[in-house]
This record gives C-alpha cells, structure tokens and sequence, in this order.
C-alpha cells in the first residue's frame, strides 16, 4: 500500500512545495490544499503518473464554509487500484463579486466526474469550465437557486422556487 | 451483438426516432427517465433524465443532529438498509474515534451480509422479470420474505431494520434469531442451487445477455464503476478483502469475478456472491462472542438503556445527548464500505459542531448508472432494459 506521505512528496517535487497550500491529518487521512488554477494539472499527474496511478475518481464534491472566506471547497477524492490506496485532495474558490466562482473540469481524465461536477455545479452554483454537458442533473432547468449553499433555507423559499407547493 | 451503426447511406433511416422511456415504467426500477434515439431498432444514443426522487437528502442531513440521521441513510439505498447505516455509523465513529465492541462488529457483519443476500435476490428476481422470466421472482420472495422476518424479529423493521447505532447497535440480537438464521443458512445455499437451474444454463435467457452491454475494465474504470459491475468486468475489486473494514479480514471468503464484462457475466458475479454472503453468515454464527453491544464513552456514545433507569450519571449523558447531540472535532474523513452495489461511501465535514458541516453521499447506484450510454449504444431497444436491469440500480440511492 503506498503511503499518503509519499504522494505529497510526489506532488511537491513536481510542483514544488508552493503548491500545497495546507495539509491536514486527521485519524490517518491526509487532506491537500492546493491553488484552484493548479487543479487539473495536479488532477492529470495523479492519474498517469506510473508511481501513483490514481486511475478510480470516487467523487468531487463541494463544500459550503460560509461565513468563512474562501467560501467555497471542491473536493476531489481518489483511489489507486493498482496500489490499493485512497488520496483526497482539495481546492477553495472565493465567491466573486460577480457572477459564479469558476474552476476547470475534470472530466476529460475521469469520465465519472461529468455528473459529479454537475450535482456540484446546481447545488453550489460552480462553473466547470470546459465541462462537455453543462446542464442541470438532479434540479428542474428552470431553478436559478444552489439548495446546498448554506444560505439558502431547509424549507425551501417559495420567490425562488416558484414550482413548490406553499 | 452490438449491431452496425453506419446506416447513413440509407436514406428511409435517415431521421433518427427519440423515443421516451419512463418515468414512470416498471423496467426502470423507479422513478427514471431516458430519452433514447433509435435507428431502426437499434439504440444510437441514450439521455438519462434524473432527479424525480431528489429528496435532498444531502441538505437534510446537514440540518440534523449525528444521531437523528441514522434512519435517513437507510432509505437512499433501501434495497440493502443496513449497508448504509454501516458507512453512516463507521464515518461518524471514525471523527469520533472509537472502536465498536467484537461482538457489535460480528452483528454488523451480519446484517450487512443479510442485506446483500437481500438485495441480490430482489435484483435477480426483477433482472429475470425484464428479460421474461416469470418465475425467479416468486423464488427469490420466498426467500426475501426469510429475511424480513429475521430483521423484522431482531430489529423491528422490515425493510429498513434502523439496527446500528454509533459505537454499535441498538439492542442485542433477540432471542431465537440466531438459530433462525442458523436454519436459513443451512437451505440458503440449495435455493441458490434452485435458482441456477431456472437461469444459469437456460437457453432463452443465455441468448438475451450473453455478449450483450459489454463494459471492458478500461471504460468501468474510467466510469468509477464499482462493485459486482466491475468484478464482471475482470477485476477482484472488493472492499471486504482490499480494505477490509468491521472486522472482515477474519472471515474466509472467495470474490468472485468474471470476465465476461457482460449482463450474463454480472449476474454469474452476484449469484456466487449470494453463496459467499451465506459463508460468511455461517462463520459469523460460529464466532459470535459475548460482551457489549455499544462502546463506552459517556459523552459520546448513548449509554445502555438499563443503565439509565439505575445511573444518575448515565441519564443525564442521555439526556444530554439527546438534546444537544455528540459534538465530534473539527476534521474530515471519507470511510467507504462494499454495498450490494458497489463502493458505498461517506465523506463528513465536521466543524464541531453537533450537526454535519457537509455530508457526501458516494452513491455506487448514481456513479453505476452513468455508464448507461457507453454500455448500450449498438444494442436493440429491448436489450437497453436488460442493460439497465443489469446496473441493479435503486433509484432512491440515485436522486438522493
């Protein structure tokens, strides 16, 4: 079984160690910070890197940390069958004045993330720039709300979701 | 056969037919809608429509204290209920670290390997009933209906038995059911026999999957297919042995795999998986030590219910649990299990507070059923429903 150690050592000897913004062990599962610009980069070394082989995306999805700044957290959690080992890394996005905080897709590594980052892109309201099938998965079309956004209420609110019964 | 698809120099096929499956039809195993383009008869691309039992489940349980969301994780995937309660209970264990008594383990075990019996037999009754065959279906709830019993006697539930607590269980195993399910063990193994006979060498339904939806290792893996979807697909891919969890390395088990990379392939997987389940139920039964059936850790693990009506302080540890709830450190851990369907895992945010900052359900059904496309594509529209019926899909788990 490879260590987690040894990925970051990997990761920052590629990278170098500007990249890792934070590394965090908690009960045995390291967890990477690295810069958003950086992650499909990061992403394709994983993956075909013959030392890691990162070959199996189990899930990217997001976090919402508000009030904290950067608001938001994409998280991307990986297997290595050929060395039977777990890594997760992840990335923070600042809400833009503006408009939704962007990051690149993944999906032309791991073809599973494209409804990963489609569940993440409605609940959260994230661009996947480059994404192939930018709809909408689990909402109807026509919603302009992110539900999994902590600001937005448990019980729904019925300007924003004008389909739901009162 | 996956069929030829230039058919472009034929000028009458030249207008593809979009056909609309579902949402609601019994193939779709619930609530599921896919907008199919034909030629002919034959499947050209397929759009899966999601969503119609979006319950929000995710946000539901970010607003629930750890406790309270037990019995929501057992209606995603309520084909095997105690699976998930299983990942939900060990994450939350893991942020807490605590380890679950020998005796709350081997019950776990158990459970977990009753639901996938479970789940596989309602699989194999419904897959027959798409391609046709009437009678498996009336087999496997003979059996099915054994099973209910058993949780129904130990735990209350049938369906969805809401068994595991964090750091173990509810309450011990009730009398009687451990020479029930010895019984069950004993002529489970002639009824996988049974069943082999009506399907494994028919003719009829060789011809409807064999070779058909083909899924190599390089597309499962590239899709994040897991469980016996990619054990048929050629890889001895299984958490009970590679990451072994619940005390799983002192069971002796085979994973079956097959290289089919077909329909027939993942069945053959699942029905050899229905006899290893009952191996390892028999060793469970001959293992099951004595002792508690809940870790103690006043503070964080409920205390025994005798406990509270005699001890002054395990009634207030109750009572503050109950309502204010267990408050694990700030960190994060993802704990994966081996659900019927595949890789089942859960990814907690805890920011110390008593409710989740985020919960992330790692569905194996969704991820599966995302290969859909690339396993139907050149296949007639009849072998699409077997196709789908061979993801084994629950659509609860899907939509979330």
């Amino acid at each position: 079984m490879m260590t987690q150690e040894f990925v970051q050592e990997k990761i920052v000897e590629r990278f170098g160690p500007e990249t890792i913004l934070n590394a965090v062990d908690f009960r045995d599962q390291l967890t990477l910070t690295v810069p958003p610009e950086k992650i499909y980069e990061i992403c394709a070394f994983l993956k075909e890197s013959p030392e890691l082989q990162f070959n199996l995306l189990s899930f990217v999805g997001g976090v919402d940390r508000l009030p904290l700044e950067p608001r938001f957290e994409i998280v991307y959690q990986l297997c290595s069958v050929r060395h039977n080992s777990r890594f997760r890394i992840k990335t923070q996005l600042a809400e833009p004045a503006e408009g939704l905080p962007v990051i690149d897709s993944v999906v032309s590594l791991w073809p599973t993330a494209d409804w990963h980052e489609r569940e993440t892109a409605e609940m959260y309201g994230i661009i996947f720039r480059n994404h192939p099938d930018p709809r909408k998965l689990l909402l109807p079309e026509n919603w302009k709300v992110h539900p999994l956004r902590k600001d937005f209420p448990l019980e729904g609110s019925p300007e924003e979701t004008p389909d739901l019964p009162s | 056969m996956r069929q030829e698809l230039s058919r472009e120099s034929d000028e009458k096929r030249s207008e593809p037919l979009e056909l609309n499956l579902g949402p609601h039809h019994p193939s779709t195993h619930g609530v599921f809608r896919a907008v199919v383009e034909l030629d002919g008869e034959i499947v050209t691309d397929i759009v899966p429509h999601l969503g119609y039992l979006h319950r929000g489940y995710e946000k539901a349980c970010e607003n629930k204290q750890y406790h309270q969301i037990i019995p929501l994780t057992e209606r995603c995937d309520y084909m095997g209920a105690s699976s998930n309660s299983l990942v939900y209970c060990m994450t939350v264990e893991k942020l807490l670290d605590v380890e679950v008594p020998e005796r709350a383990q081997v019950v776990r075990v158990m459970m977990a390997e009753l639901s996938r019996i479970f789940s596989h037999l309602f699989w194999l009754g419904t897959h027959g009933h798409d391609v046709g065959a009437m009678t498996p279906l009336f087999y496997m709830l003979r059996e099915r209906e054994e099973i209910m019993n058993l949780f129904e006697l130990t735990a209350g539930g049938r369906l969805m038995p809401n068994y595991l607590r964090i750091g173990g269980l509810i309450r011990d195993l009730e009398d009687g059911f451990v020479d029930k399910l010895r019984a069950f063990t004993e002529h489970f193994d002639e009824r996988v026999d049974e069943y082999e006979t009506l399907l494994t060498k028919n003719p009829i339904y060789v011809d409807r999957t064999k070779g058909i939806g083909v899924l190599s290792l390089e597309d499962a893996l590239a899709y994040g297919v897991t469980g016996p979807m990619l054990r048929a697909s050629g890889l001895a891919w299984d958490m009970r042995k590679r990451q072994p969890y619940s005390g799983y390395e002192n069971y002796d088990f085979d994973i079956p795999v097959e290289t089919g990379c077909d329909i027939y392939a993942r069945y053959l997987v699942r029905v050899q998986e229905m006899r290893e389940s009952n191996r390892i139920l028999k060793q469970t039964l001959d293992r099951l030590p004595d002792g508690p059936i809940r870790v103690s850790k006043p503070g964080f693990i409920f205390p025994p219910q005798e406990d509270i009506k005699v001890k002054m302080e395990a009634l207030i540890h109750h009572f503050m649990l109950v309502v204010e709830g267990v408050k694990p450190p700030v960190g994060e851990v993802y704990q994966v299990i081996e659900s019927p369907r595949g890789e089942l895992g859960c990814y907690i945010v805890s920011d110390g507070t008593s409710k989740p900052l985020r919960l992330k359900w790692r569905a194996p059904a969704f991820v599966n059923l995302e290969s859909l496309a690339k396993m139907s594509k050149g296949y007639f529209f009849a072998d699409l429903i077997a196709i789908l019926s061979s993801i084994d899909i629950v659509l609860a788990e899907v939509d979330r």
